[in-house]
């Protein structure tokens, strides 16, 4: 397996080469080269701007396929909030998870319910009080990668608490192992995501050894066979069990709602979390207890693998919300919230890669040499050279993967000095030729 | 060491210009983590250069900033024009601040600069002059 596993994918047959993904990329992971995006994996968190951003649908996510069920006697679904914001709230959730059941799976838990637990849990830890000012939700994968990438200094301020989905996957593994006597070989555990984080993160974990779940399916991917199923479903086995809090952490503000904390700040989007955590990093929200950091734009229904328009969704679910009033469902295998909280203690590691070299002097030369390039490049940050900007392109230059001529402006500046250079050099005579007369000999003198 | 390896950078800022405010300290920030300076240590550095840059900002009528970048330790110069600190004790104090309310008002000026500085710096140095201005060194070591 290589160092790093990455959901986001190039389909490098539609990549134009235009620079659209390098520009928006939060941590500046594209480069161009030879005419197609490439990805340099120790900075992607997988937070699926560029899937979202590409003209040309060049990239995607790689997710598991409905055919891997086949490789598991008993297959569990685990439907993200999201999922039931992709329907028409008249559409009841318990009608929606009847579906999953109809096209092929065996029990499904919803994460909504495991979102509850993780809300306790937060809740408790936040009353212990023995935390770093402001603590900082790490349910979202793509913002936990962030942190690790470039704002390793605050490692420490993230919850050290599993996001939803693993103590969904927990519960129901347990679950299934005592009902149904069955070994964890045979148990095939898939969360319905709309999240190519997600993916990533059960194949390299983020803070803890293993992950509990199977592999992940997107919501793009089920949509068509579930909605034909949703249609034929009878509805009679109860599998819903969630309550609005649950339900709640799919809209941005959910996770703070439910976990009921005063102090806090709600912040989506990729770019705004950026800026955010620009601002801890400087000394500041030292007042706030909780960030509720969410990479996508309107918190998880806003998320790249979701077949529904965000505002439409967002509406859904607020019907779906209201509809269900304050009804409070039962989570279907109580875990003591402090339990977990003593079991799960999910421990960061930075991922930093913006150092240029190990050796401290050689990394500050590089600097030196940076600066003066920058000074030679023009500001303007097209990405016309397959770097970001100017100043990631004097970093490329530096590190030795890119050179001066790649800006199509050094390029000109170049190949203008070279023909001023070739006129003067034709204006020349040897010593052997007469020299030009104009009266004699016409033209142009060239 | 033979040829000692330094960056200097330096910073002009004006008063009462919060576009650019934290410009200076995010740059600084980039360049110490670039280098590899530790998370903790590249945030001490980033949140001293911030509150100094706002310090300028919102109490002087301009200055400077030069950051001096050595391989062990990273040394910030501020200085600034006019009005000075009457009473550097009580300025270094939590909570004391000679802020107006309109800066208060914008999140700023809670007393807390100097005292930050101090904490986030290995040494810190303040002289000030009233009507002249305001001299702050502060060095924070890589290890």
């Amino acid at each position: 397996m290589p160092e790093y596993f990455h959901s986001v994918r190039l389909d490098a047959e539609r990549c134009k080469g235009c620079v659209t993904c390098i520009r928006r990329c939060p941590t500046e992971a594209i480069r161009i080269r030879g005419g197609k995006a490439r990805i340099i994996e120790s900075r992607c968190i997988d937070c699926g701007e560029c899937i979202r951003r590409c003209p040309n649908h060049a990239k995607r996510a790689v997710t598991d396929n409905f055919i891997d069920l086949k490789r598991y006697k008993y297959n569990i679904a685990l439907p993200a909030p999201t999922l039931y914001a992709q329907f028409s709230p008249d559409i009841g959730v318990n009608k929606i998870l009847c579906g999953l059941i109809k096209i092929g799976f065996d029990a499904v838990y919803e994460v909504a319910c495991g979102a509850e637990v993780v809300s306790a849990a937060v809740r408790e830890y936040l009353a212990q009080n023995e935390y770093k000012r402001p603590l900082i939700s790490s349910a979202c994968p793509a913002v936990v990668k962030l942190i690790q990438v470039k704002f390793p200094e605050l490692i420490e301020h993230l919850v050290p608490i599993d996001a939803p989905v693993e103590v969904t996957a927990k519960m129901a593994r347990t679950a299934s192992r005592s009902e149904h006597n069955l070994t964890d070989a045979e148990i095939g555990i898939w969360f319905i995501t709309p999240c190519p984080a997600k993916m990533t993160e059960v194949r390299q974990p983020l803070g803890s050894d293993k992950s509990a779940v199977t592999g992940t399916i997107a919501i793009t991917e089920i949509y068509g066979s579930l909605l034909k199923a949703i249609g034929v479903s009878s509805d009679n086995e109860v599998c819903s069990q969630a309550s609005i809090e649950g339900l709640g952490w799919a809209i941005a503000g959910g996770e703070t709602g439910a976990a009921a904390i005063k102090r806090s700040i709600v912040v989506h989007e990729i770019h705004s979390v950026n800026e955010i955590l620009e601002q801890i990093t400087l000394g500041k929200l030292s007042d706030i207890d909780y960030i509720e950091a969410l990479a996508c734009a309107g918190g998880c229904i806003g998320g790249p693998l979701t077949v529904e328009n965000r505002f439409i969704a967002e509406n859904n679910m607020r019907k779906r919300l209201e509809k269900m009033g304050s009804e409070r469902g039962k989570i279907r295998l109580p875990v003591d919230s402090s339990k977990l909280l003593a079991q799960v203690k999910r421990e960061f590691e930075p991922r930093s890669s913006f150092r240029l070299d190990e050796d401290i002097v050689k990394a500050m030369k590089k600097i030196e040499l940076m600066q003066e390039t920058m000074h030679k490049l023009p500001g303007l940050d097209c990405g016309s050279c397959g770097s970001p900007n100017c100043q990631a392109l004097a970093e490329d230059i530096v590190q030795g993967g890119a050179s001066e001529t790649d800006c199509v402006f050094k390029l000109r500046e170049r190949v203008r000095d070279l023909a001023k250079e070739m006129i003067d050099l034709a204006e020349k005579v040897p010593q052997s030729m007469p020299k030009y007369d104009p009266e004699r000999d016409g033209g142009d003198g060239i | 060491m033979n040829s000692r390896q330094v960056i200097n950078l330096e910073f002009q800022l004006k008063s009462g210009d919060f576009e650019f405010a934290g410009e200076a300290s995010s740059q600084i920030k980039r360049i110490v983590q670039q280098i590899g300076v530790k998370p903790e240590i590249a945030r001490r550095i980033a949140i001293c250069a911030y509150e100094a840059e706002m310090n300028v900002i919102i109490h002087s009528q301009g200055g400077i900033i030069r950051v001096e970048i050595l391989p062990e330790q990273t040394d910030l110069y501020v200085e600034d024009r006019g009005p000075g600190i009457d009473d550097v004790n009580l300025a270094m104090q939590e909570g004391y601040s000679t802020a107006p309310d309109h800066i208060r008002n914008m999140g700023f000026g809670a007393g807390m600069g100097l005292p930050n500085m101090a904490r986030c710096s290995d040494e810190f140095t303040i002289t000030s002059e009233v009507v002249v201005g305001t001299k702050i060194h502060m060095t924070i070591r890589h290890i």
